[in-house]
């Protein structure tokens, strides 16, 4: 028996000495070496890695068959059976790189991105709140974005020769009506959300994705933020009101919820600031959020947020008909937002996207005439100053239903493909001096479903090709909308995008009830562009086309208003765009500058003929400069935004000729404005802080430059009034802190 | 007969069980000897993950050598210029830390590997991805220094990343010597479970504080 044993020993010793020699070079799939493949025999030590000139060379011990595996990062793994017999093996391997996240080009025509995540992105979420123009409000900071004009008088985005209704502005997809608070005359109201909220931002300027509809130009897309780092509260103080908010993680880490409450108040900076309007009513905001955020099995989250604010104002200007009378307009406003949305993994490579989202409306508008000393006035001859006193009180409520479904495929290919259902009900009552009331209610059921998919040929091609269907009761017709964009990745990765799509959009709701037979006014784009992105320098180049068609044209319906009559009007808009970003040449210095040029005409709503309208200028450009000293615990921010001067045009309705006839026209001066902001943030490197301070002082206008943003004229022409800001310059001061919650109950017991 | 076959049979099975747990303590061994030169070569860094990546694959429930395979991918991380890259090394290094982790749960070991692999993340744009990493980072080496007190190299790690972070932000060499002392009083008295176990680090502390006195 001790010979059976020596025996079985021997085997084993001998099994251990008997080696074979597998040796062989790595390659892509077109002959270039890769270097650091790791090539081994499953399930054993044996194995080698590749040099620089992709070959690798060992011995193994291993008997019989096996299998040889390579991988490296980036590619598919190869494995192959090979059979050791004493024989040396000599290989050669093709590997073939992975369509990856990382290394595909970005379908980016059109689209600016302010993300974290995204290495297309060109902003960070926190470019929002530093850009001193844009003091801390969502839009403010894509106009220093080309593409967007300088549009001081009104909110909005006004991008490519668009106006401000053809931007939509999309939350976790729904659709956010009245995301800027109710329009007061000649002053641009802000945002009403917190930038804060959000994780990404995806401003697109053109072409943007058959998952969104209703916006003849531009799509703002937002992505609210996930579950918070970890439990935290915080408090503010600024000139201009005070609020504050908690955010609660769980202990798990799989759920949080939050609240928060700000008050605005415009006393203290009307007592510090001279603003032209005399405040009847001085700006006062109520504003409260409440959000949940639960993170299912599968990583997706379950989140809601819902908004309530109740806001009014009211102010004096002088009345441009007369000498001595003003006009004092005021407006109260409620408004509710609620999103409740599931994003989730289901298996197998599908993902489903569903929410719903209901918001109501409600303002109550009053316009009146009054003498020096502010008594209301009837005046009755000329009969029009008796319809300068007016209310009209608006009540609107939204609803949205949207479920999208998004199927993996090999590498990123991916589509994607659902439907959604947006139902509107508007009622607005219009009062006469004398009482007499007109009311209508405008109620639109818009179904559309869509599809797109993403075609990654290599990570170097890419496609996406997608089709819209919408139907709006108001129409009663249905729209079909193509979308095709492609991207090509140069070696240097630098990467050209084109993007095609048709966008159609139903009339404002001012110009409702529409004519019976009226149609979707729609636009077409053509956008090529250019860019080269590290997460240093960016640069970014793009052209475009945008062809207008069936814009609506207005005419006065017998009850007096302007509605749309027709889908006769169109137009036209084209130019060019570059944006450079640089954080690289000068040590510590952030800057980007971002120049348009704009050329176009329309002719739509009531112009006689197609002008360039009153709300796009030639040229546009913008310069913002960022600096850390770091020894200061201080942050420098500057901004600076330029526009050519824009056209202004009487249009009144000619009795004689029965038609709209310009009757006056000309060109603002150039506008100019540069802003500053610092933060000081000193407890920067204080060891276990009680709570992170960061303090703001902003300047907008810092050198008072005369802004004028277009003309008001009197009712019969002979006078015309430049429309400014309210004020040459607003200071904001302010202090926010926040606090880890562990000692956030002393801190608040502190502070209040 | 029979009985002498199967203990015949048995012996050998045994001799082969002993010649295997031979073999990984000599391939380990010679491996680990390797790892202290390999530092400065980031090529030869990367070959010995692999390697170690082949033994854990081999091996299959033991958590040292895919313990190594992390290390030498995430200092592999490190030292690649190639930022682009960084980011899947990294990803690279967490699949291998996570086969430790559920071979080895809650070893301080592990979440040494842990922060380091958030630090090598953070440092692809620290400016943006403080937030994020840093943070998570900081709780892994929390969780190491909680999992094992005795464990001087989760001190190393906050020393040296209070060493690069600026005195601005709460670092600088001043509050960095106070965790690298630490450091090195517990590398006095500590002794690794065994002879595969985690023994790295003295040298390190001693560079960074010698870099810290200068």
């Amino acid at each position: 028996m001790k010979f059976f044993m020596i025996f079985m020993l021997s085997g084993f010793m001998f099994s251990a000495s008997g080696q074979v020699k597998i040796s062989g070079r790595v390659t892509d799939t077109r002959n270039k070496p890769l270097a650091g493949a790791s090539i081994s025999i499953l399930n054993s030590y044996d194995g080698a890695t590749t040099d620089s000139l992709g070959s690798f060379s060992f011995n193994s011990s291993e008997k019989g068959a096996q299998v040889l595996e390579a991988t490296i990062i980036g590619y598919a793994s190869f494995q192959q059976k090979i059979n050791l017999a004493g024989t040396a093996i000599q290989l050669n391997i093709s590997m073939k790189e992975l369509v990856t996240e990382l290394k595909a080009v970005v379908i980016s025509a059109g689209a600016f991105e302010a993300s974290d995540k995204n290495k297309a992105a060109v902003l960070n979420p926190l470019d929002i709140v530093t850009t001193p123009s844009a003091n801390g409000d969502v839009t403010s900071a894509f106009k220093t974005l080309p593409g967007t004009q300088q549009v001081g008088e009104s909110e909005g985005l006004f991008v490519r020769g668009g106006t401000a209704t053809e931007s939509k502005i999309y939350m976790d997809g729904q659709l956010v009506n009245n995301f800027f608070y109710s329009s007061t005359p000649g002053i641009a109201t802000r945002g009403r959300f917190n930038p804060f909220l959000f994780k990404g931002t995806v401003f697109s300027s053109g072409g943007y994705s058959a998952l969104y509809g209703q916006a003849l130009s531009s799509a703002l897309i937002l992505e609210s933020k996930d579950l918070p780092e970890k439990t935290e509260a915080d408090l503010g103080f600024s000139i201009i009101g005070a609020g504050g908010g908690i955010q609660h993680l769980a202990k798990d880490k799989k759920s949080s919820w939050g609240v928060s409450y700000n008050y605005t108040n415009l006393w203290l900076a009307f007592k510090l600031i001279k603003f032209k309007p005399d405040f009847f009513l001085i700006p006062e905001y109520h504003q409260g959020d409440a959000n949940f955020r639960i993170k299912t099995k599968h990583g997706g989250f379950i989140k809601y947020f819902g908004y309530i604010s109740a806001n009014k104002t009211g102010f004096r200007n002088p009345d441009i008909d007369s000498a001595g009378l003003k006009d004092a307009f005021s407006i109260t406003n409620l408004n509710t937002y609620q999103n409740i949305g599931w994003k989730d993994a289901l298996g197998n490579g599908w993902k489903i996207n569903t929410g719903i989202s209901f918001s109501t409306n409600k303002d109550d508008i009053s316009n009146e005439v009054e003498d020096a000393n502010n008594q209301k006035q009837t005046i009755t001859s000329p009969a029009f100053f008796a319809y300068k006193n007016f209310t009209l009180n608006n009540r609107a409520a939204y609803a949205q239903a949207r479920l999208v479904l998004e199927k993996r495929m090999k590498g990123l290919n991916a589509i994607r493909f659902g439907s959604d259902y947006f139902y509107s009900n508007e009622k607005a009552t219009y009062t006469l001096y004398n009482g007499t009331a007109f009311s209508e209610s405008i109620q639109d059921h818009l179904w559309s479903a869509f599809a797109e998919t993403d075609i990654y040929l290599t990570n170097k091609l890419a496609a996406k090709i997608g089709g819209r269907l919408e139907h709006s009761t108001i129409m009663n017709k249905w729209n079909a909308a193509p979308r095709i964009s492609v991207a090509y990745k140069f070696p240097d990765n630098g990467q050209a995008s084109f993007a095609y799509g048709i966008f159609y959009q139903n009339p404002e709701r001012k110009y409702l009830p529409a004519t019976t037979g009226i149609d979707y006014s729609s636009a077409t784009h053509y956008i090529l562009q250019y860019q080269k992105i590290n997460s240093l320098r960016s640069f970014r180049t793009e052209i475009f086309y945008k062809k207008y068609n069936n814009l609506y044209k207005t005419g006065i319906s017998n009850t007096g208003r302007e509605v749309a009559i027709n889908n006769e009007g169109s137009g036209h808009a084209s130019g060019i765009e570059f944006f450079w970003r640089d954080k690289k040449t000068i040590k510590n210095v952030d800057y980007w500058i971002s120049y348009s040029y704009l050329d176009t005409k329309r002719d739509f709503l009531n112009y006689p003929t197609a002008i360039q309208p009153s709300f796009a200028a030639r040229h546009t450009a913008a310069f913002v400069f960022k600096r850390f000293v770091l020894p200061w615990k201080t942050q420098f921010n500057l901004s600076y935004n330029f526009a050519t001067g824009r056209s202004y045009y009487r249009i009144a309705y000619d009795n004689t000729q029965l038609k709209y006839i310009i009757t006056d026209a000309g060109k603002t001066i150039n506008y100019n404005s540069m802003s500053v902001s610092v933060n000081y943030l000193p407890n920067i490197g204080k060891k276990n802080p009680r709570s992170f301070a960061v303090w703001v002082l902003g300047i907008n206008n810092v050198l008072g430059q005369q802004q004028i943003y277009s003309y008001n004229y009197s009712y019969d022409g002979s006078r015309k009034e430049p429309v400014t800001a309210p004020s040459k310059r607003f200071v904001f001061i302010g202090c926010f802190l926040s606090f880890g919650i562990d000692r956030t109950q002393d801190a608040i017991n502190n502070n209040l | 007969m029979k009985k002498l076959i199967l203990l015949a049979l048995m012996t050998t099975l045994t001799v082969a069980g002993f010649s295997q747990s031979d073999k990984y303590l000599a391939a380990m061994k010679r491996n680990l000897a390797a790892i202290d030169s390999s530092f400065s070569n980031p090529p030869s860094l990367l070959s010995l993950a692999n390697t170690f990546e082949r033994i854990a694959d081999a091996e299959k429930n033991q958590w040292l050598p895919y313990y190594y395979a992390a290390l030498c991918q995430v200092n592999y991380g490190f030292m690649v210029t190639d930022k682009a890259q960084t980011d899947n090394i990294a990803d690279k290094a967490t699949a291998l830390i996570n086969k430790a982790d559920s071979l080895s749960p809650k070893n301080s070991e592990v979440s040494c590997i842990k922060s380091m692999i958030a630090s090598c993340h953070m440092m692809v744009n620290p400016m943006q991805r403080y937030m994020q990493y840093g943070q998570e980072s900081n709780t892994e080496m929390e969780n190491a220094m909680e999992q094992d007190p005795t464990n001087p190299r989760p001190y190393l790690l906050k020393g040296q990343s209070l060493k690069y972070t600026p005195e601005q932000f709460g670092g600088g060499c001043k509050t960095a010597k106070i965790e690298l002392q630490t450091a090195i009083d517990k590398f006095l008295v500590y002794k690794p479970a065994s002879e595969l176990y985690p023994a790295w680090g003295l040298q390190r502390v001693q560079q960074l504080m010698k870099e810290c006195e200068q």
